[in-house]
């Protein structure tokens, strides 16, 4: 009695729930790879779960199909007696095989399969305005309306929901569109479901995406190692399921050796150990690409400090301020996109890069021309004039926008993610790489092709023979100065899609910018971007080790132990001068 | 032999200068306890916590401009020192509240029975002793100065590099410090003292000794810095300040006379930070955030670098300016720190003392208008 007191409050919820993840039940036992699942989920929210549900019965039901005549008593077994029976009834109608089965344990899963009390039938209602709308289970077309009173809704328990799922998932393997051919056999691979094996052998035979098959085949092995087939088949399945080498393969092959005996469980082992060496591997793959990310992420941060940094000598403590610019700016743009212009939403980071480019560079230049020239020669002061500037930047935007996290939304091509073995890259990551690689590749562009490269070059390596040749050296310092803060600026437009944009952005990369610059070296660009992507990998390996606070301290503690080896940083300008 | 040394430097500023914070040492306690509430000469309770606390970061601040005005080093870090001496401080205060803490376990402080900590680690061995806190009060951020001056000094990590260096280790600092399981508080730092040297922290008498110990201790760091730079030492160190490697050339060993005014200045610090935290009642990790270290440096700029009394002057006024602006009107506050910064570079590279000694005597006309101050030294770099 516990047990169904329980139950009749869980439907309710279930409605709701349901209808968010029906027929995918794995997704919180799936904590692992959330973003995965998130992308299937939009994956089906995109098709319309219904949708497919009504498709694949419009599929299967062109086949014969011979047990169509008991099928609405089979479906009214559904309404009557004990959890148990209904359970059985649910076998029942997978084992049917016909797709339009799937339709009312899509129903049954929802809480929408109802029981009319007159003539215990079962109906899948819907509400139509203020009346309930029974509709008929097979045929899905309307039959009666009837008042709340005058039906029962067919209850179900988590027993029952596990097995509509297992159900629903062997009966949608079948169905036209591959992606949710996929997530059927998933979903079976999961539940190891030994009655779906059946089902899995007629899926094979039609199946022709190779991706699919090979995940058919895993789900057919997994469900295969239940039953109490020979000795040999399971060794072959053992070795498909360690072929697909995840974590869930993983846990299956665990629990295979904790069940099993004899050869069996030897090679349940040996899967497991093979997998546990392919997951080691992907995990360092993991940590180099996350490395990279953040190297990346510390590039753009970098590039624009290192230039004035090398070109002036001087730090500007606000440049992570400029940063910040760039990222508000994004905020800006995409509002008024959202308000005048929806359509151009998968525009507005290309739409914000020129402006935040020109917004950060004209506050650069208003900077140096009003400060810093002024304070040419001693660097210390300069540190202190634009850590001042830093500070009334931030107190103004958090003036005008106010001091909690503005919103910046993703462009469609930024979201999402796709997978490369079990390595999960996210569009974002991936674009931001791509994106510092390019302003990496410009600016040695401008640095060894322009005129304004070359006159910058030899202001960094002798100021005064510089201006001895006539070069205009406070000319260069105001455009670089303008150039590396809106290298920052458009550094801003990235970072606002993976970071939050709020006023003390800037902040936290100011000090990791500098610690690239200071550790790759000045004047040459190549340091900063060797500097970055060093600095991200080894923090990303350090992290599982010590921890992510740890491993920064020991990353600043490394770099000041460097910095003993080499003062200038790995890609130091050579020089005659004391002092450089 | 140590007090001729110390009385050396003494000329009529730093004369009255002395009287002036002795005499601040003596009257603003007596002031509280003496006269009832009602009189008009009554210093508050809060009054006297407020001034005292403004007496460590002058006693910080003339660290500060040991390293900063006399020898050229910028340190972005003294805030790690005067945090480490705070630490050394809040330890032993933590100790001292033996059973009366909410879990009155006699031997770990509360956070750490909270975090089902068995025994008290290895570096609390000691601070329940006073002489011995006091001693790591001092010794702690002298051996963290001597570690990071020792090595960027021998490899010439110099100006805006050292700067950078020095606030990386105070950003470590803080990230560690923020660690629950480096077992020193964590987020919540270190707070709820009882008492000290067996007299309650909160007594009103109390307050008025750790006042007047600031007092002397902030005069004490005066005389003893101001011996240092009018000493031979002393002009050595100015000389690396302005010309470092022709001090070198000269055959100087450069890095030792960097490392040992670093160190000395460190442990200045630090008893500046042990002041504090009795004063305040609480230390925790935002101590070492970056931005107080670059503020102690505005304090110093804002009174005058290189003159030890400016740093002084400065730490009042900008503090006091920071407590009537955070209370009247907290938004301005930024705005008004990020200006002085820029102000102060710009237009008063000297301070206010740099501005007070320029106007009477060299030149007859009154105070120079702000550009021009700010013209002279970039043309003359130019």
């Amino acid at each position: 009695m516990t047990t169904f007191s329980n139950s009749s409050v869980i439907p309710a919820k279930a409605g709701i729930q349901g209808r968010r993840s029906s027929g995918y039940p794995w997704m919180p036992a799936f904590a692992g790879m959330t973003l995965q699942v998130v992308h299937w989920c939009r994956a089906i929210r995109r098709i319309g779960i219904a949708h497919a549900l009504i498709a694949v019965s419009a599929f299967i039901s062109l086949a014969p199909a011979a047990h169509a005549a008991d099928l609405p008593s089979l479906i009214n077994a559904l309404g009557q007696g004990s959890f148990a029976d209904r359970e059985k009834a649910i076998e029942a109608l997978a084992a049917t095989g016909d797709g339009r089965v799937a339709l009312v344990l899509q129903a049954l899963g929802d809480g929408d399969l109802y029981a009319r009390k007159s003539d215990d039938a079962v109906f899948i209602v819907r509400k139509q305005g203020a009346d309930l709308t029974l509709f008929d289970p097979v045929s899905n077309a309307e039959v009666a309306t009837a008042a709340a009173g005058e039906i029962d809704r067919v209850k179900v328990n988590n027993r029952l929901r596990r097995a509509i799922e297992a159900a629903l998932g062997s009966l949608t393997l079948m169905g036209p569109d591959p992606r949710v051919r996929r997530d059927a056999a998933e979903a079976v691979f999961k539940s190891r479901d030994p009655t779906a094996i059946a089902a899995l052998d007629q899926a094979l035979a039609a199946e022709t995406d190779e991706s699919v098959k090979a995940v058919l085949h895993q789900a057919r092995a997994a469900a295969l190692l239940g039953t109490d087939a020979s000795e040999g088949d399971k060794l072959a399945a053992i070795a498909v399921i360690a072929g697909r080498g995840d974590r869930d393969a993983l846990q299956l092959l665990q629990a295979v050796h904790d069940a099993s005996a004899g050869p069996v469980q030897e090679a349940a082992l040996v899967g497991v150990r093979s997998i546990e060496r392919n997951l080691a591997l992907w995990e360092a793959g993991q940590n180099v690409w996350y490395g990279l990310s953040l190297g990346s992420v510390l590039l753009l941060a970098a590039i624009g400090l290192a230039i004035t940094f090398g070109v002036m000598g001087v730090i500007n403590m606000a440049h992570g301020e400029m940063v910040m610019l760039g990222a508000y700016t994004t905020y800006v743009v995409q509002d008024v996109i959202r308000t005048s212009a929806p359509g151009l939403f998968d525009y507005s980071l290309a739409i914000a890069l020129p402006l935040a480019f020109l917004v950060a560079g004209g506050v650069g230049l208003l900077i140096e021309r009003g400060i810093i020239r002024w304070l040419y020669g001693r660097p210390l002061e300069t540190l202190l004039a634009t850590w001042g500037l830093s500070l009334v930047l931030q107190q103004a935007v958090r003036s005008i926008f106010g001091p909690s996290n503005r919103e910046v939304g993703a462009p469609s091509w930024m979201s999402g993610a796709f997978e490369v073995g079990s390595l999960t890259v996210t569009y974002s990551r991936m674009w931001i790489i791509v994106f510092a690689l390019i302003v990496f590749a410009l600016l040695t562009l401008l640095l060894r092709k322009t005129g304004f490269g070359l006159h910058m070059r030899a202001v960094t390596q002798n100021r005064a023979m510089a201006g001895a040749m006539g070069i205009r050296t406070p000319w260069i310092n105001a455009l670089t100065f303008a150039l590396g803060s809106g290298i920052a600026g458009i550094a801003g437009v990235a970072l606002s899609q993976i970071d939050n944009v709020s006023p003390n952005l800037g902040q936290g990369y100011i000090i990791d910018s500098f610690m690239v610059v200071v550790f790759g070296g000045v004047g040459n660009l190549w340091g900063t971007l060797v500097g970055a992507a060093t600095l991200g990998i080894v923090n990303k390996f350090l992290e599982p080790y010590a921890g992510a606070v740890l491993g920064k301290i020991l990353v600043l503690v490394f770099i000041i132990l460097f910095i003993q080896k080499r003062p200038r940083g790995l890609f130091a300008l050579k020089g005659r001068a004391v002092e450089a | 032999m140590i007090a001729p040394f110390l009385l050396r430097g003494l000329d009529r500023r730093a004369c009255v200068f002395l009287v002036v914070i002795l005499a601040l040492g003596t009257f603003v306690p007596l002031l509280n306890l003496a006269l009832p509430p009602a009189s008009p000469f009554h210093v508050s309770t809060y009054g006297v916590a407020l001034v005292g606390k403004y007496l460590c970061y002058a006693l910080l601040a003339l660290s500060v401009d040991l390293v900063w005005g006399y020898c050229g080093i910028l340190s972005l870090g003294h805030g790690a020192f005067f945090a480490l001496g705070g630490y050394a401080m809040g330890m032993h205060l933590m100790r001292q509240i033996g059973t009366r803490g909410v879990y009155g376990n006699p031997e770990l402080p509360d956070f750490m029975v909270f975090l089902n900590w068995q025994e008290l680690p290895w570096y609390w061995y000691g601070f329940d002793q006073f002489w011995f806190a006091a001693l790591m009060v001092v010794l702690v951020p002298g051996i963290l100065a001597f570690l990071v001056g020792w090595f960027a000094f021998r490899s010439r990590v110099t100006g805006v590099y050292l700067s950078i260096i020095t606030q990386a280790v105070t950003f470590a600092l803080m990230l560690a410090f923020f660690r629950n399981d480096m077992g020193f508080g964590g987020n919540n730092g270190m707070t709820d003292f009882k008492d000290i040297l067996g007299f309650n922290v909160q007594a009103q008498g109390t307050r008025a000794a750790l006042f007047f110990a600031s007092a002397v201790a902030l005069a004490l760091g005066f005389l003893v810095a101001s011996a240092i730079v009018n000493s031979r030492f002393g002009k050595v160190l100015i000389g690396v300040r302005d010309a470092e490697s022709r001090a070198r050339f000269l055959g100087y060993r450069v890095e030792y006379y960097k490392l040992f005014v670093f160190v000395l200045s460190a442990g200045m610090a630090g008893v500046a930070g042990a002041l504090y935290v009795p004063q305040v009642g609480i230390i925790n990790p935002s101590e070492f955030a970056p931005a107080n270290s670059i503020e102690i440096v505005i304090w110093v700029a804002v009174g005058g670098r290189g003159t030890l009394v400016g740093a002084v002057i400065g730490a009042f006024l900008v503090n006091y300016a920071k407590t009537y602006l955070t209370g009247a009107l907290p938004e301005i506050w930024l705005f008004a720190l990020g200006g002085l910064f820029i102000a102060v570079t710009l237009f008063l590279p000297k301070g206010i003392v740099g501005l007070v000694a320029a106007m009477p005597l060299r030149r007859p006309k009154p105070a120079p208008p702000p550009e021009a101050v700010a013209v002279t030294p970039a043309q003359a770099a130019e």
